[in-house]
């Protein structure tokens, strides 16, 4: 909300000097968050001037100017500038005539956009001075050329200060109103709250009209369809204007506070419903009397029922849209817009004035469903005081005779419905026991009386009936809000409360947080990337008829997927880093990747009660399984070229190696299985294992070399994706120490010839198990190929080491475990020892 | 009288500067080596001198003996010296020829990082686990009664509209991603035994485009207390401690009336920054306030003996302010310089 600081202090006095950042000092106090302030950035000399006498002048661009003599002073009269009292001005306008009087910028005056005015050199005169055009005034967009002050029915003295003659020294303050405070969107409400922040007199604007109870006109309130109960309209003003000059000039300073307001200047009628509205908060709709027919009926849209709006829009109406109707079918949509047919024009002379009170769901579900928020749905939607309905309509009256000559009318209609306000019952205490202020009797009273409430001290506390204007009153909390607020939040102490013994992090967030600390600190670099991808983005490693979750209103069209993978979104990553010549990467996220829901309509219960176990279930139910998820990628050189160092190429072995890394951080140990999936190189992806449990992890391998290419990286990228749900799960839940022997060990190196498709992983597992308990470690360390083997064959060679618990190992024992092992190999695997 | 005795001063003499000749020869450990035997060992004159001894008359035994010992003690001594101080030339020389310039030493691994936004979380968590609360999450993809229902965000209701929400496909499912942490408060007083102390960290989503101080997808963390005669100032005490473990023994509190659906009353709360870059001020840190009745009801929880508080805040925001980041674009862009900056601490 906007407030021009010289509206606002009509009804509530501004220290003298305020300036908008400082009533917006004082707003914030009770709860009305700056925003900014508004000005019209304009400083002088600005000036009545007369035009005195001009020539016409070609010039060769083919532009005609106007090289004017212009009255900026009276005769013999220093001017604002203190030069002389009369400028040759050069004026590209020709909308002008002699003895017009006009706005002057002389030099030293300064325009929006800081456009400083000085003597200057143009077309072959030095020109003294602008003649100024209301939008480089700032008071609108007009491009009819300059103002002439005679056509907003003014006729000024020469070397008048036109700041203040048309109002434009004013400025205004924004602050941010919340929904629950809806009178804010009315200077009336503002200037309330300005008097609660400083304790200024406050003068009610509504006490300054009179209202008419007018009757004659038909008016019905016919709602068959209440939403949630309620009736779409408990309140209906209708008064009537004839005579009206719909061509008068809008009077200055009203185009100058509606600017500041926010709002443009349209038509003299148009802008006294908006400035009552912004001034009082009751939206306000006037209609031209002549177009319409019969009497007005409040009603829900009949099926198949369409409208042309003010925007020249079609709208096809829903049956929950509460209408406007007259004889001719419906002319609004009520509190969001009204129609073209009866819509207020220059040739106007009388208006009909509808000044009502909408149900504030039924409006907002009208405002959504046209995609129309609108000022006056805005105040709907948030609460308008039903009481002011009245007064707002014979405001609009008292400013139609004043400034648009009309004629005020006995016609009309008057429907009030408005149920009574509850009253809130407050015990004594509650406001302490939620504040921890111990508050006096003097203060709760004072205060909610001073913000409107009726307040009845009962036995052990007391009745409260909010204002008219606080809808959201409701509950004795709200009521200790406002208790709180005016009295000020710095009144609240400070206490620190103990809660009970913590646990301390679950085993679960110690480990999610083991295996990021791990990995950063093990060279990858932790990235949080958005999970938004596109369709094709989400195929990489997925079929594309795998179900995935898709957003309704996604930011970019196309990017509307929610990831099922990790590693498209860090795949965009490498590639931003790399466009940026940051070629060397092993980035990671850990994240949640989403899988739809098997239950995909809900019914939501109410969320003032718990809800039964079933509807608990059904809405778990309804959440996607959305598991954690760690994602890596490795591009360039893993490790880059150096003193005495070789560079090494990021490849599988890195992905792999980060899913030890993770697994380790876990105490979970892993294994491997060359498999073929998705996305990732044929040759070189393995399956990632639990040893023990045999769940499956994931995939650590590199990416395919097609998609590389489609991401700009380089052709081989290492990529690894584990679900850590997995991983963790498999994390023992306390370790078992194993006695550490002290017995001499003995090693032997094993050396197998095998086929070249029998996997080293597969042979190192089945010799494990087959050594026995005597196997201490077993490592592969060598897988040879050669001329000295059939074409077909390779040599393993395996590092063993032997140790017994309870004496020294002889060379025979150790022997005779390997070769254990080398039969089973022999006989799975048809491995035969390297002679 | 016998016959003079061979194992004289002067033999053993001679024998000693002979052998002393020899060791003094020596180039190094491996010549030294060499003449070992001849100067010290069986081939040596003072050996020979030895061996004579048990042939000499018992009353001149004791003197020669006194005489041989002394000189094998001498040239011993003289030997061993000699060979510490080839050893050490020879050490010297081996070390000297091993010298690189470790100025520059390879990385033999490369070092990683954290993100800071996912540090900043650690470390707020970490704060609040030290107070015995303690930490819970909650999924991303919500369903509408958690993240708005239950948090006394009317269907119809303003606020709910104000919150920009991403919706999942089908509406009918009631899915959207969440647009704070508050869900997992829901989902906490639910599943909880009271009293409940719990920290909420995590991601949450609205539909902002990114600019410079936005983006649709950030962190947030919330706390919530619930119990009994928790008030206000307990709001406020919580605060008032964590503020000064995140920006020092110096900074304050100020709460702002303001409103939110699901406390009532609600504050904005600004933080005293001492530490803020061009000087201490008050910065905008998040929102706050007592439970609402209406979402204590929708847990289940009495709220005529029960009565909680709770806040939030922004960890974006909150690491613009306290680690001087400028540009929203830089948490958001993966940008592996960005991270690195931090490496493992805030």
């Amino acid at each position: 909300m906007r407030v021009p600081l010289s509206w606002l202090n009509e009804y509530v006095e501004l220290p003298k000097g305020s300036t908008a950042d400082s009533v917006m000092a004082e707003l914030v106090k009770v709860g009305l968050e700056e925003e900014g302030s508004h000005s019209f950035s304009l400083v002088g000399p600005i000036v009545v001037g007369q035009v005195l006498e001009f020539v016409e002048e070609e010039q060769s661009n083919g532009k005609t100017i106007r090289w004017c003599q212009v009255r900026v002073a009276p005769a013999g009269a220093n001017a604002a500038d203190g030069g002389e009292d009369v400028r040759g001005i050069v004026c590209g306008a020709r909308n002008f005539e002699i003895n017009d009087k006009v706005v002057v910028t002389l030099p030293g005056a300064v325009l929006p956009g800081d456009f400083k005015i000085a003597a200057r050199s143009t077309y072959g005169h030095v020109s003294d001075g602008m003649i100024a055009s209301s939008r480089e005034l700032g008071i609108s967009d007009d491009h009819e050329g300059i103002l002439r002050l005679s056509t907003i029915g003014l006729d000024p003295e020469v070397g008048t200060d036109a700041l203040e003659l048309l109002h434009l020294a004013d400025e205004a303050a924004e602050v941010n109103v919340t929904p629950d405070r809806g009178y804010c969107f009315s200077i009336r409400g503002i200037a309330r709250e300005f008097s609660h922040a400083t304790g200024a007199k406050f003068t009610d604007p509504i006490d300054l009209v009179t209202p008419v109870k007018a009757d004659g006109f038909a008016l019905k309130i016919s709602d068959a369809a209440p939403i949630r109960g309620k009736v779409g309209s408990t309140k209906f003003v209708v008064r009537s204007a004839s005579n009206v000059n719909a061509q008068a000039q809008t009077p200055a300073w009203m185009v100058s506070r509606l600017k500041l307001a926010g709002m443009r200047s349209i038509s003299i009628v148009v802008d006294i419903t908006n400035y009552v509205m912004l001034e009082l908060g009751q939206p306000i709709h006037a209609y031209d009397a002549s177009k319409v027919a019969g009497g007005l009926v409040v009603r829900r849209a009949n099926p198949g029922e369409s409208l042309v709006t003010l925007d020249g829009q079609t709208r096809a109406l829903h049956t929950e849209d509460l209408v406007i109707g007259d004889d001719s079918g419906a002319i609004g949509i009520a509190g969001v817009m009204g129609g073209q047919s009866t819509e207020v024009s220059s040739t106007t002379t009388s208006v009909l004035i509808e000044s009502a009170n909408f149900d504030g769901v039924s409006i907002a579900r009208s405002a959504r469903r046209h995609k129309l928020p609108s000022e006056a749905s805005k105040r709907f939607e948030r609460g308008v005081d039903p009481k002011v309905a009245e007064y707002a309509a014979a405001r609009v009256v008292q400013l139609l005779e004043e400034f648009a000559g009309a004629t005020p009318d006995s016609l009309g209609s008057y429907f009030d419905e408005t149920p009574a306000i509850a009253a809130v019952s407050l015990p004594e205490t509650f406001a302490a026991s939620i504040t921890g202020v111990e508050y006096t009797q003097a203060e709760i009273v004072d205060t909610l009386t001073a913000i409107g409430c009726l307040v009845a001290t009962v036995q052990g506390g007391y009745e409260v009936i909010p204002p008219s204007w606080r809808p959201d009153l409701n509950d004795k909390a709200d009521l200790v809000e406002e208790i709180a607020r005016i009295t000020g939040y710095d009144r609240i102490p400070s206490r620190l409360p103990v809660a009970p013994p913590g646990r301390g992090l679950t085993k679960r967030q110690k480990l999610r947080r083991a295996v990021i600390n791990q990995l950063a600190g093990t060279g990858h670099v932790e990235v949080l990337n958005y999970p938004f991808l596109t369709s094709a983005q989400n195929s990489y490693f997925a079929g594309s008829d795998v179900p995935r979750v898709t957003l309704a209103n996604a930011m970019q069209e196309d990017v509307n997927e929610l990831r099922l993978s990790m590693l498209p979104g860090l795949l965009d990553a490498a590639k931003r880093n790399v466009s940026r010549t940051l070629t060397n990467l092993a980035l990671y996220e850990v994240g949640l990747v989403f899988a739809p829901a098997k239950q995909t309509e809900v019914s939501l219960p109410s969320g003032v009660k718990l809800p039964s176990e079933a509807e608990l279930a059904a809405l778990h139910e309804s959440v996607p399984h959305q598991p954690v998820t760690l994602g890596a990628v490795f591009v360039g050189d893993r490790v880059s070229a150096q003193v005495a160092k070789k560079s090494i190429k990021a490849s599988y072995l890195d992905a792999i190696q980060s899913a030890r890394t993770a697994a380790h951080a876990v105490g979970v140990e892993v294994y491997l299985e060359q498999v073929v999936v998705q996305g990732f190189h044929p040759g070189r992806t393995a399956a990632i294992k639990v040893v023990g449990s045999d769940d499956f992890v994931g995939y650590a391998g590199e990416l395919h070399p097609e998609l590389a290419a489609e991401n700009d990286l380089p052709r081989q990228v290492g990529i690894l994706e584990l679900n850590l749900e997995v991983l963790f799960a498999n994390a023992p839940e306390i370790v078992q120490a194993q006695a550490v022997y002290t017995h001499p060990a003995a090693t032997q190196d094993l050396s197998l010839v095998l086929k070249q498709d029998v996997p080293a992983g597969d042979v190192l597992n089945l010799l494990r198990t087959a050594a026995g308990e005597l196997l201490e470690e077993i490592t592969l360390v060598d897988d040879y190929r050669g001329s000295s083997l059939a074409e077909d064959e390779k040599s393993l060679t395996f590092a063993l080491r032997f140790r017994a618990s309870d004496r020294t190992l002889t060379q025979v024992e150790a022997t005779e475990a390997r070769d254990a092992a080398v039969s089973a190999a022999n006989a799975k695997f048809g491995a035969t020892i390297r002679t | 009288m016998s016959e003079n005795s061979p194992i004289t001063k002067a033999s053993v003499d001679a024998v000693v500067s002979d052998a002393l000749k020899l060791i003094s020869e020596a180039k190094d450990l491996t010549s030294l080596k060499s003449i070992r035997a001849a100067a010290v060992g069986e081939g040596s004159g003072i050996a020979a001198l030895s061996a004579s001894l048990g042939k000499l008359p018992g009353d001149q035994k004791a003197e020669a003996g006194k005489l041989i010992t002394a000189a094998r003690a001498e040239l011993n001594q003289a030997f061993s010296s000699t060979e510490e101080k080839f050893y050490k030339q020879e050490q010297a020389q081996k070390l000297a020829a091993e010298t690189v310039d470790v100025t520059a030493a390879a990385t033999t691994q490369v070092l990683g990082a954290r993100h800071p936004l996912s540090l900043l979380q650690d470390e707020i968590a970490d704060v609040f686990v030290g107070m015995g609360w303690e930490i819970a999450e909650g999924p991303e993809v919500e369903s509408e009664w958690f993240n708005f229902d239950a948090l006394n965000f009317d269907a119809d209701h303003p606020a709910r509209a104000m919150q920009d929400t991403f919706f999942v496909e089908p509406v009918e499912a009631h899915l959207v991603l969440r647009t704070h942490t508050s869900p997992v408060q829901v989902r906490s007083m639910l599943e909880r035994e009271l009293p409940v102390y719990v920290l909420c960290p995590g991601r949450v989503f609205r539909t902002d485009e990114l600019d410079a101080t936005h983006t649709p997808v950030f962190h947030q963390v919330e706390g919530l207390a619930v119990d009994k005669g928790l008030t206000m100032a307990d709001l406020k005490g919580t605060l008032e401690h964590f503020a000064r473990i995140m920006f020092g023994p110096d900074a304050k509190i100020r709460l702002r009336p303001s409103f939110f659906p699901f406390t009532e009353p609600s504050a904005e709360l600004d933080v005293w920054h001492p530490g803020a870059k061009g000087g201490a001020r008050w910065v905008e840190w998040g929102g706050c306030g007592m439970v609402n009745a209406n979402v204590l009801r929708a847990a289940g929880i009495d709220p005529e003996v029960y009565s909680g508080f709770a806040f939030g805040m922004g960890i974006e925001r909150t690491l613009m302010f306290r680690n001087d980041v400028k540009d929203m674009h830089d948490m958001v862009e993966a940008d592996v310089r960005f991270s690195k900056q931090f490496g493992m601490v805030l």
